[in-house]
């Protein structure tokens, strides 16, 4: 992002050029506030506190680290992604950097109860000469664990404030304004300070000095120096001198084991651990697959969109247009873009979006996530991929175009590839599920098993497969578990809705662009060409009916489209079967894999594409044959 | 704190009667860490505040080997192939005698 050539231009007085991200150059008039912390302090409860209302979200350029703004008295705020440290490890904490090192003033947010290693972040801004004021947050929870801390001296080792608070009641808030006022620079480790002064002189800022002396390739490229190889020093005396304060200031007396963590425990174990996933899988179900999939989506699809909306629109539009012209039928027929397209995204896509994303962010804030992804882990290994991937797939089955986005979040390009190649095979996305699972209900239980088993052995085979072909080795699992808590749900709406919005901006446009170029099919005769092209394959290796080619051509668009495309064939539980098995191996939809295409490069999302039309027909003949 | 990297590794050195790999530690014992893989993992762990010396509980040591280290109030989750790069050696059952 540092390339792009709207970014202003600075030129140091060392006689050398860098750009800077627009993007933080908006108000040069105003301070900014940044707030920085560890994942799950609570900086959003604070940011929230300090902006109101007038916020404005988006994505980070050039990544899809999501980033929040907004004004406070005559200053502007900024809230960072959480991380455990300055440095250039992953996006999160690229922008992270990018954003502190721009910073006036900084509101470090720490846990109460987890200062040990929330210091050492603490201590890495006030070696990079900011100005800092620090908040230790879950003050509620430090008194429930009976933990004594001696902020007075704490706030003397530091050298900045240091104010207690529990940002979820507000206690402490009043002294935020004192707290903004007061942020200063900390006391400096002697060495750091002494070594800092070399490079100093050839960057012009603390700051970048000390990130490029800790080897950040990217702070040191901006400025065309090498980079510096003194990371694991300087970082050891760092962790040093916090474990040195964290001895001097706490007083941990509590041995009372909590609830919370017994069942943090049970919920990482396999013997409790998997009943606990069954569970939480199930409740997911009656919320998102039977009471928003079904009774929301019948009333809005149905009530809303076919009774209410088509008819009414589609008067309209033809008032000006006759029925009979062939724009008429790409504006509102049977596949119209106007028609068709605005209830399928409105009014069936937008509630399975939002009740599947509520239920990801209600799994996440709890902190049930990165225990299922340790207690998932020696599995996915097996597949080349390590417990995080758990998050790709899981979202797979919500939206398989978002997980793609998510597969960056993955260590090595290997497991990027693994999970995006089982993500368009083998993993059906929410609307398809609920087209399936309509459709497998009809046709009985031993046709559902032979499904779930079919498509399970694939994305097993395909995992294993690429592991073994794949040069290279997965990035091995190191997660920092975050404590179990209630999750906020004022937290849980701001990330439903901005993942939702997010979700329709990408992908709305690819719909319409499908549900053209199928209306465009139908009228040319193009549609029906293909299915006649497609018959031998359909009614001799997969034995269906000639018309559930149609089905399959519709795939090629939307995955779902195809699989309810099945609704009007009278077939067999078993052809029911076969034909579900084959569309959920099928094609991703236009809008996964234009975004694959972005993610992974061309080359390897037309392998993939091509890859599912022979896996889709080559399973489901063989399953044909075995069963009929 | 003005322990120096060399004096700390020879007292562990002193201190070690057995260097194991992490994967062999059971549920509920204590350890000391000897070594952990360098690079950007080992600033990760320095971060987290593993890294050599430190005394750690292996809270739970999962089937398939991914071990859930726990030190003081954070619990740390950690993928088989790097657990077998970590060396520890064993440091007593309960958290009785920190040092």
């Amino acid at each position: 992002m540092t390339d792009s050539s709207s970014d202003k231009r600075i030129e140091h007085f060392e006689k050398h050029t860098h750009t800077e991200p627009e993007f933080l150059e908006k108000d040069n008039q105003k301070s900014k506030i940044v707030l920085v912390g560890n994942p799950n302090v609570g900086k959003s409860l604070i940011f929230n506190e300090l902006s109101g209302m007038n916020v404005e979200v988006s994505n980070y350029p050039g990544t899809t680290v999501e980033i929040t703004k907004g004004t406070y008295l005559t200053y502007e705020v900024y809230d960072t992604p959480g991380v455990y440290g300055v440095s250039s490890f992953n996006d999160e904490e690229k922008v992270a950097r990018d954003i502190i090192l721009h910073a006036d003033l900084i509101i470090n947010v720490v846990d109460g109860v987890h200062l040990e290693r929330d210091l050492f972040l603490t201590q890495q801004l006030i070696d990079m000469g900011k100005k800092i004021v620090v908040l230790v947050n879950f003050m509620d929870e430090v008194n429930k664990h009976q933990i004594e801390i001696d902020f007075q001296r704490l706030s003397h080792f530091l050298g900045v404030d240091v104010i207690p608070i529990t940002a979820v009641d507000k206690t402490g808030f009043d002294r935020l304004d004192e707290a903004i006022v007061n942020t200063r620079e900390g006391t400096q480790r002697e060495e750091t300070h002494s070594v800092l002064h070399s490079m100093l002189k050839m960057v012009g800022s603390q700051a970048e000095a000390l990130l490029i002396l800790e080897g950040d390739e990217f702070v040191a490229k901006k400025h065309g120096v090498q980079p510096g190889n003194r990371r694991d020093e300087i970082y050891i005396e760092r962790r040093n001198r916090v474990n040195y304060i964290i001895s001097q200031i706490i007083r941990d007396v509590s041995v009372k084991k909590r609830f919370s963590e017994l069942f943090s425990r049970w919920t990482i174990r396999p013997s409790t651990g998997i009943p606990i996933f069954i569970f939480a899988l199930y409740i997911a179900y009656l919320f998102v697959g039977k009471f928003v999939a079904q009774d929301v989506v019948n009333f809005t699809e149905k009530q809303i969109g076919q009774a209410l909306w088509e008819p009414w629109i589609r008067g309209l539009v033809t008032d000006i247009i006759p029925s009979t012209s062939w724009w008429n039928t790409i504006l509102v027929g049977d596949f119209g873009i106007i028609t068709m397209t605005t209830t399928y995204l409105f009014f069936l896509l937008l509630p399975l979006v939002i009740a599947f994303f509520t239920a990801l962010a209600l799994m996440e804030d709890s902190g049930y996530l990165p225990r299922l992804a340790t207690m998932v882990d020696a599995t996915l290994n097996k597949i080349g991929l390590n417990g995080r991937a758990v998050i790709p797939l899981i979202l797979g089955f919500g939206c398989v175009t978002s997980a793609t986005i998510t597969t960056r979040l993955l260590g090595s390009e290997r497991e990027k590839t693994i999970a995006n190649a089982l993500l368009q095979f083998a993993i059906p996305c929410s609307a398809q599920i609920a087209v399936i699972a309509a459709l497998l209900a009809g046709a009985g239980f031993f046709p559902m098993i032979v499904y779930i088993v079919t498509i399970f052995s694939v994305l097993i085979a395909i995992g294993t497969i690429l592991n073994r072909v794949l040069k290279g080795e997965s990035a091995p699992l190191l997660l920092d578990l975050p404590p179990m808590r209630m999750p906020r749900i004022n937290n849980v709406v701001r990330k439903t809705v901005f993942r939702s919005y997010n979700f329709m901006k990408e992908a709305a446009g690819w719909f319409f662009v499908g549900a053209l170029g199928v209306g465009i099919a139908q009228i040319t005769g193009a549609l029906t060409f293909i299915t006649k092209l497609l018959t031998p394959l359909t009614t001799h290796w997969l034995q269906l009916p000639a018309e559930a080619a149609t089905a399959f051509v519709m795939g090629i668009v939307r995955r779902d489209f195809g699989a309810a495309g099945l609704y009007h064939l009278s077939l067999t539980p078993m052809q029911i079967t076969v034909a579900l098995i084959t569309i959920t191996l099928f094609v991703p939809c236009i809008a996964s894999l234009m975004v694959m295409m972005k993610e992974r490069g061309l080359k390897e999302g037309f392998i993939v594409w091509i890859g599912t039309w022979i896996v889709a027909f080559g399973i489901g003949g063989v399953v044909s044959h075995i069963v009929q | 704190m003005k322990i120096s990297e060399n004096e700390r590794k020879l007292k562990i050195m002193h201190q070690s009667k057995e260097v194991h790999q992490l994967t062999s530690i059971k549920s509920g014992q204590w350890v000391r860490i000897v070594s952990v893989p360098h690079g950007i993992l080992k600033a990760q762990f320095v971060r987290l505040g593993i890294h050599e010396g430190e005394r750690v509980k292996c809270l739970e040591r999962l089937p398939g080997g991914t071990v859930v280290l726990q030190k003081n109030r954070q619990h740390i989750a950690v993928g088989n192939q790097l657990a077998k790069a970590i060396l520890v050696t064993i440091s007593g059952e309960k958290g009785a005698h920190r040092d």
